[in-house]
C-alpha cells in the first residue's frame, strides 16, 4: 500500500534527509513543532513521508479488522437463541461496519483511495488483526468475543483518541463511543450462561479459554519484539506500549472473571507489587505469527468471504449509479424544459 | 498538485477506468438550535443516496435531527502553508477582548 502513498518523481524517504527541499525543511520543521507541542496534525499538513506510510498502514488495517470482524459473529446471527439477542447481534455488526467505514475515510484523507484499499484486502496483500481468523463455533463465543476481543479493543482504541493525526483521532472517539455497548453486551451473554444449566455454564467457560490467550495477543508482539512501535510512540500514534497496554488489560478481565464466577485459563496472573503491574503466563507468539502470516484456522475462508461479498455486491453498485445517473438526466431536462418555458 | 488545497476527506482523482462514487462531507445538527457540525465523510452516487447513507453511518445512534451532505469538491479551503499571513492580521490586537480592559475589574455587571 505504501507505494500509493508515495507520490511519483519524489525521492524515497530514505533519501529524503539529502534531497531536502526549502519546502520539506519548512514542513518538517513545523511539523516537528507540532509534535512537541503535542498538537494535532491535519490533512492537508506537510507531513513526513514515513509518518504518512505509516498511519496508512495502521488505519486501513485497523479498517480492514473492522470489517473482517463482522463475518465470525454474523456467523450466529441466524442462530441468535431470541429475537432480542438477534437483534442486538445485528445493531453489534452494523457497528462494525460502520466503524470500518469511518477508518478508510480517515486513511482517504492521506491520499490512498478506499478503492484502493479495498483492493489489497482481497487480493490478500493486506493483513487484519490475527484475532478474527479464529472460529465462533458456540453460542458463548458470541459472549467471549463482545466481553474479551471487544474489551481489548477498547484498552487500545481509547488512547488511539489522542493520536497526533487529527482525522485517526477523531475516528476512534467515535468508535470508542459505540464500542462500549458491544463489551457489555458480550458481558451479559456470559453472565446469563454462567448463571445457566451445567451445559450453558460449560458452553460460557469453554469460550472464555479459547478466546483469553488471542485476545491478549491482540495488542501485539512484546515490546522488544515490535520495531514499529518506539517510532509510532515518538509520532504520539501510539500512547503506550504493547506490554503496558496487555498488562492492564489483564487487570481488567483478573477483576471482571470474578462477577461472571468464571476463571482464566492462566494460572500465573498476579499483580506485581514492585512494578505495579499485572503479569500473566507466556503467550504462544509461534502461533501469532503463522495466523499473521495466513496460516491461521481461518484465514482463506475469511478472505473468501469477503471476496464473494464484495462480488456480490457489485449489482448494487452498479444499480445505485445508474439510478443516480437516471436521476440526474431527469433533473437536467426538468430544468431545461423549465427554462423554455 | 492542487489536491494540496482540498479539505480534508477529499480522496485523488480515481484511477482510469474505475468508476468511482464522489466523496461526499457530511455535516449533522445535533438537536434544534445548533449549528450543523463536521461528522466525516462518505462515498455516494449522487445526494440523495448520500444523505441516507450519511443517515445509516453517522446517525444510528439518534445522533441528529438534520443532515446535511456535500460534495467534497465544492469546499474551498484556506491553504495550511500560509496560516500565518493568511490569519495575521487579529494578532495584537488584544483589544478586540473584554479582558483587554482591565480598569473595570470590580464594577459589578460589567
Amino acid at each position: 500500500m505504501a507505494r500509493n502513498v508515495q507520490p511519483a518523481g519524489q525521492p524515497a524517504p530514505q533519501n529524503a534527509m539529502e534531497a531536502l527541499t526549502p519546502e520539506d525543511a519548512a514542513g518538517q520543521e513545523n511539523f516537528d513543532r507540532i509534535i512537541a507541542k503535542d498538537s494535532r496534525v491535519e490533512p492537508k499538513d506537510w507531513m513526513p513521508e514515513a509518518y504518512r506510510r505509516s498511519l496508512v498502514r495502521q488505519i486501513s488495517q485497523h479498517a480492514h479488522s473492522e470489517i473482517i470482524g463482522m463475518q465470525p459473529e454474523a456467523n450466529w446471527i441466524t442462530r441468535a437463541p431470541s429475537l432480542k439477542r438477534k437483534s442486538i447481534l445485528m445493531a453489534k455488526v452494523q457497528d462494525e461496519a460502520g466503524h470500518g467505514l469511518y477508518l478508510y475515510s480517515a486513511a482517504e484523507t492521506l491520499g490512498t483511495t478506499r478503492d484502493e484499499m479495498m483492493d489489497a484486502l482481497v487480493a490478500g496483500k493486506a493483513r487484519y488483526s490475527s484475532i478474527f481468523n479464529y472460529p465462533t463455533v458456540t453460542w458463548a463465543d458470541m459472549g467471549a468475543i463482545g466481553w474479551m476481543v471487544d474489551g481489548a479493543a477498547i484498552c487500545n482504541q481509547v488512547p488511539l483518541c489522542r493520536a497526533s493525526y487529527g482525522p485517526y483521532g477523531r475516528a476512534m472517539v467515535r468508535v470508542c463511543k459505540e464500542e462500549s455497548f458491544h463489551q457489555r453486551q458480550g458481558f451479559e451473554i456470559l453472565l446469563e450462561l454462567a448463571n445457566g444449566t451445567p451445559a450453558q455454564r460449560a458452553m460460557a467457560q469453554d469460550a472464555v479459554n479459547r478466546w483469553y490467550a488471542p485476545s491478549l495477543m491482540m495488542f501485539g508482539p512484546p515490546d522488544d519484539d515490535s520495531p514499529n512501535s518506539k517510532q509510532s510512540m515518538a509520532w504520539n500514534i501510539k500512547r503506550f506500549s504493547n506490554d503496558e497496554l496487555r498488562s492492564r488489560f489483564v487487570g481488567m478481565l483478573a477483576e471482571q472473571v470474578k462477577v461472571l464466577g468464571l476463571t482464566l485459563p492462566d494460572d500465573e496472573i498476579r499483580f506485581n507489587e514492585d512494578t505495579k503491574k499485572w503479569e500473566h503466563g507466556p503467550l504462544d507468539w509461534e502461533e501469532f505469527k503463522e495466523v499473521l502470516a495466513g496460516r491461521g484456522p481461518c484465514n482463506a475462508q475469511r478472505l473468501e468471504r469477503r471476496r464473494s461479498a464484495h462480488a456480490d455486491g457489485a449489482w448494487v453498485r452498479e444499480a445505485a449509479a445508474a439510478y443516480a445517473a437516471k436521476q440526474a438526466a431527469k433533473q437536467s431536462s426538468t430544468n431545461a424544459q423549465k427554462a423554455a418555458a | 498538485m492542487n489536491e494540496a488545497r482540498l479539505p480534508e476527506g477529499t480522496a485523488p482523482a480515481p484511477a482510469e477506468g474505475a468508476p468511482r462514487w464522489p466523496l461526499w462531507e457530511v455535516f449533522v445538527r445535533s438537536s434544534r438550535g445548533l449549528s450543523h457540525v463536521h461528522a466525516g465523510s462518505l462515498h455516494a452516487p449522487d445526494a440523495s443516496m448520500a444523505l441516507r447513507n450519511a443517515r445509516d453511518l453517522y446517525t444510528r445512534r439518534n445522533e441528529g435531527v438534520s443532515i446535511w451532505v456535500v460534495p467534497s469538491d465544492a469546499i474551498a479551503a484556506s491553504d495550511p502553508d500560509s496560516k500565518g499571513s493568511f490569519f495575521e492580521s487579529p494578532q495584537g490586537k488584544d483589544y478586540r477582548h473584554a479582558t483587554y480592559y482591565t480598569k473595570s475589574e470590580g464594577v459589578k455587571h460589567l
